[in-house]
């Protein structure tokens, strides 16, 4: 399994009447073939912006990606291709999925067309050849009555049925990488599940790398190879799932888990929730972005930003308690739930 | 579709009834009873039109014999300044004159202001936005009549390029027209930059890009079908104002066009042609709002299927 | 890196931190808006403009002595000069005097029409959409038909009918229909904001009906009142100029900018001045307010809102 992708030093702002909101703010990472990786965190934090500069969505102005960041597929930078190039590469090599399926559905064009359009560019196909296409992807996706559906309008869609037919759009032209933006946000608990299930399983049958983008660690379980939790526009751990789950380092993401309702929770009344909101990125700490919401805070964590410690080939965490001269300190999470 | 488009047919039948009918009444509540028959004429004539239009019979009466010579003959009235004159020949005469007038400069307006306001919208902020949106400025500050007297003045007289006054061939329209132009092609092109500016700014536009989707195609399969439907929709009255709009041109240009003769016939208080031309030019007005509601219900799906689901 | 000592690793916690403030100041919509207007150089500057053409019309025609009507075969077709700024017309009436009165009575219609049209159409659009139901569907069918009756014809008859030429049939016809568009827009607003969420949870939080209406349905509505109004404004001078050009406006003894131009464009040959003072002001003021207009409604926008 090769790395497809490889992010360094990525760093993006939006320039605002208030002064330079720091978006995201020095992150590497890397995307292997046919693997899910998840990126977990608050609104805000990043992640979304993250996902757009990989396929240089951002608008510029008022954003900027700063000079000194490099986005590589399979080799190539992509924030030096041209315009031709860069057109091919959208939607035919890499994809992106949003998370309002109303709202990135053209409303006058019909479904199949939408899917039929894409074909028709990465796959030079004419344009009835790719409408049959078209028909064949939403089969694909699991809408019956495919030939009946691809003649309609986004407005005649559920929710869920839409988010199928933003995946069909985007895995028309079997793309190496799908980035999925907040995909089951909109929408309801159930077909939440069934959406996550057919991702995983087009994953299997076409061999896709998946970006996976969320606020949601429930979610990302049964379906993530590897999670990274971002803050704050920074990286502050990753790791293979288990490892995220079974020996989180960082308080945040201990933070994370325990805000997930447990049905087996010893104490019932009180949900778990983190104080405070996270910091304002026009004036970003010096120190770790965490440290103000940190139970475990020290006086060097306001003071400098930790460095990045390997705790194992896949997983590393940026945080002050793991260095040797910090106290021990034991994770809240105990196989019985919330304390 | 079909329902909807019964639906908006009986609106506008409904909606002439009573605009005719309401004319009807205001124009005869005019004190001095404009509409005796005149004295100047013959005698037969003078009985013939009594009989025709019911002048000696009550008002119910002539209302009555007023609608059923509209609907069933399509007769609008006679000139009593002109006798012998039918409104109906009249308006054969001098419509068609200020519709090509209307018309050329509303496609001229509308097309190079939809032109223009997409530039503007995709080169935000860059010369060619500021140069269409000066353009449209000039458009909207500038009355139409000093416009078309500054372009007289300059083209006719000091530069004799085109002539003064008076209408038959391609060169007596350009001034004119131009004079019409300008302000249409101010309001649509600062009406096109915002609409595709706000278009530009969806979703669905981001999704098209993730795609992959030229610039070319983006520009027109996706924002420019939903960008443009406002300002088809704005579009549809001023199909109507063709005909309305050109009385200042004509009166400037000495153009034979029914709004100089609507002008000329309120001076001369000739009440049966004020009468017949207006409910002439409301009934046209009338029918393009119908005809642009129907074109709207095919362009956007919207509009006709949530139409049936009431 | 700097010595870390033992010190620096003692766990402090974070309970004394406000975390939650939110650095920037928070300001109301209303400053918001004022805010990115004063930004908008454009808007600015016409409504500097505006003010001084306004003041200008109260006061200019004090400064020379003479008449508006004041007609003097003497002086007839005089070119700009030092006694008269502007010149004189055909009558020897001074231009400056009549340009500036003119003005005055434009605006008047403009703003009074403008008015009429606002209270009217807000009134109409929001009882309509407020109630909703059968008598919005009533009421708007109304709009509907009145809306599909051209608006000139409309002015020209109630002109004729009324056999006078003075402001008020003028005004009168003028607003006839033109407030369809205004209750349109507010009753627009009013549905879409009935079925807000924000809306429904006031209700929920016990607001009542009155409070609802002030503190969540006015703001949304007032910016587009403005805006609609500060537009319509021009648009009621130009149908008035429009009017007297030919002869169905304004008619002496009152002057209006529009029948300035219409008496000064047979001259305009032999004496352009005649015609430019009025065509320029007339178009400074189209211009202003249509720009002001635009500023308003950008700064007023509650999408925009940063």
């Amino acid at each position: 399994m090769g790395k497809i992708l490889e992010v360094k030093k990525l760093k993006v702002s939006y320039h605002t009447y208030a002064g330079e909101v720091q978006s995201v703010r020095g992150i590497s990472f890397d995307l292997n073939e046919n693997e899910t990786l998840a990126v977990v965190g608050e609104s805000g934090c990043g992640k979304s912006v993250t996902a757009k500069s990989i396929m240089r969505l951002i608008q510029t102005p008022p954003g900027e990606i700063k000079q000194g960041s490099e986005i590589l597929f399979n080799g190539k930078d992509i924030l030096k291709m041209q315009d031709e190039e860069l057109r091919k590469l959208r939607g035919g090599q890499i994809s992106m999925i949003f998370q309002d399926p109303m709202t990135s559905l053209n409303p006058t064009m019909k479904i199949g067309k939408q899917i039929a359009e894409s074909i028709m560019i990465h796959r030079g196909l004419n344009a009835k050849d790719a409408f049959a296409e078209a028909v064949k992807m939403l089969e694909t996706v699991n809408i019956p009555n495919s030939d009946k559906r691809a003649n309609q309008y986004p407005h005649q869609f559920s929710g869920g049925m839409r988010q199928r037919a933003m995946i069909a759009i985007a895995l028309a032209c079997d793309p190496k990488i799908l980035i999925a933006d907040e995909p089951t946000t909109a929408l309801d608990v159930t077909i939440q599940a069934q959406i996550m299930d057919l991702m995983k399983d087009l994953q299997d049958k076409l061999g896709t790398a998946i970006i996976l983008i969320t606020h949601d660690l429930g979610i990302v379980a049964s379906v993530a190879h590897r999670i990274q939790v971002m803050y704050s526009g920074l990286i502050i751990e990753r790791g293979k799932t288990e490892e995220i789950f079974k020996n989180p380092q960082h308080p945040y993401t201990w933070g994370l888990l325990l805000s997930v309702p447990r049905l087996d929770a010893v104490n019932k009344d009180v949900l778990y929730s983190l104080n405070g909101t996270p910091p304002d990125l026009l004036r970003p700490p010096v120190g770790c972005p965490f440290a103000a919401r940190c139970e475990y805070a020290m006086a060097i964590c306001n003071e400098s930003m930790p460095e990045e410690t390997k705790l194992s080939e896949t997983h590393s965490v940026s945080c002050w308690l793991q260095h040797p001269m910090a106290p021990k300190v034991k994770s809240p999470l105990n196989a019985g739930g919330a304390e | 579709m079909l329902r909807f488009v019964l639906k908006r047919f009986a609106y506008m039948i409904i909606t002439i009834f009573i605009v005719t009918t309401a004319t009807f009444f205001m124009m005869h509540s005019i004190p001095g009873d404009p509409f005796a028959s005149p004295k100047k004429l013959p005698a037969q004539t003078v009985k013939n039109i009594n009989k025709k239009y019911g002048l000696d019979k009550p008002l119910s009466t002539q209302y009555a014999l007023f609608m059923e010579n509209l609907v069933l003959h399509g007769d609008l009235g006679e000139s009593y300044q002109y006798p012998g004159l039918t409104v109906n020949s009249i308006i054969a005469q001098k419509a068609p004159i200020s519709g090509e007038l209307g018309g050329e400069a509303l496609i001229i307006g509308f097309s190079l202001g939809i032109i223009l306001g997409i530039i503007a919208a995709f080169k935000k902020n860059k010369w060619q936005d500021y140069t269409v949106m000066f353009i449209a400025i000039l458009g909207i500050a500038i009355p139409s009549f000093v416009l078309a007297a500054i372009l007289q003045y300059f083209f006719t007289v000091k530069f004799e390029l085109f002539p003064t006054s008076g209408w038959g061939g391609l060169k007596f329209t350009v001034l004119p027209a131009l004079s019409m132009a300008l302000g249409t092609i101010a309001v649509y092109a600062r009406f096109m930059r915002s609409n595709c500016i706000d278009v530009i700014g969806q979703d669905y536009v981001m999704t098209a890009r993730a795609k992959g989707v030229s610039k070319v195609a983006l520009v027109y399969k996706h924002v420019l079908r939903n960008a443009i439907m406002p300002s088809i929709t704005m579009l549809g009255p001023q199909i109507a104002m063709i005909f309305t709009g050109t009385f200042v041109i004509e009166v400037i240009f000495s153009i034979p066009g029914i709004g100089r003769y609507f002008v000329s016939s309120i001076s001369d208080k000739d009440y049966p042609v004020i009468l017949g031309t207006t409910i002439f030019v409301a009934i046209l007005y009338i029918i393009s709002v119908f005809v642009v509601d129907v074109l709207y219900g095919f362009i956007d799906p919207r509009i006709r299927l949530s139409n049936n689901k009431k | 890196m700097a010595e870390l000592s033992k010190g620096k690793f003692k766990i402090i916690g974070c309970e004394n931190n406000n975390s939650d403030e939110i650095v920037r100041k928070n300001i109301t919509y209303g400053e918001d808006a004022w805010r990115r207007l004063k930004e908008n150089k454009v808007a600015m500057f016409s409504l500097v403009l505006l003010v001084i053409i306004a003041f200008m019309s109260i006061i200019a025609p004090y400064l020379r002595s003479f008449g508006v009507n004041g007609v003097n075969p003497l002086t007839t077709n005089i070119s700009p000069n030092s006694t008269h700024w502007f010149g004189t017309d055909d009558l020897g009436r001074d231009v400056w005097v009549r340009t500036w009165a003119g003005t005055r009575t434009s605006i008047i219609i403009g703003v009074v029409g403008a008015m009429i049209e606002l209270v009217v159409g807000a009134l109409y659009g929001g009882i309509s959409g407020y109630i909703g139901g059968v008598v919005d569907d009533i009421l708007m069918r109304i709009v509907e038909i009145l809306n599909s009756i051209p608006y000139l014809i409309l002015v020209l008859i109630i002109i004729i009918v009324m056999q006078s030429n003075g402001i008020i049939p003028l005004i009168i016809g003028m607003t006839l229909t033109g407030w369809t568009g205004m209750a349109r827009m507010v009753r627009g607003q009013v549905l879409s904001i009935k079925e807000q969420e924000y809306v429904m949870a006031a209700q929920a939080l016990g607001a009542n009906s009155p409070r609802i209406i002030l503190k969540h349905l006015m703001p949304n509505v007032v910016g587009i009142m403005i805006v609609d109004v500060t537009l319509a404004v021009p648009s009621y001078i130009f149908a008035e100029a429009f009017l007297s050009y030919i002869g169905l406006g304004i008619k002496s003894p009152n002057i209006s900018l529009g029948a300035l131009c219409s008496n000064a464009t047979p001259n305009m040959m032999f004496y352009p001045y005649q015609l430019f003072w009025p065509s320029l002001v007339i178009s400074l003021i189209m211009l202003t307010f249509n720009l002001l207009g635009d500023g308003l409604s950008d700064a007023l926008d509650p999408k925009q809102r940063q």
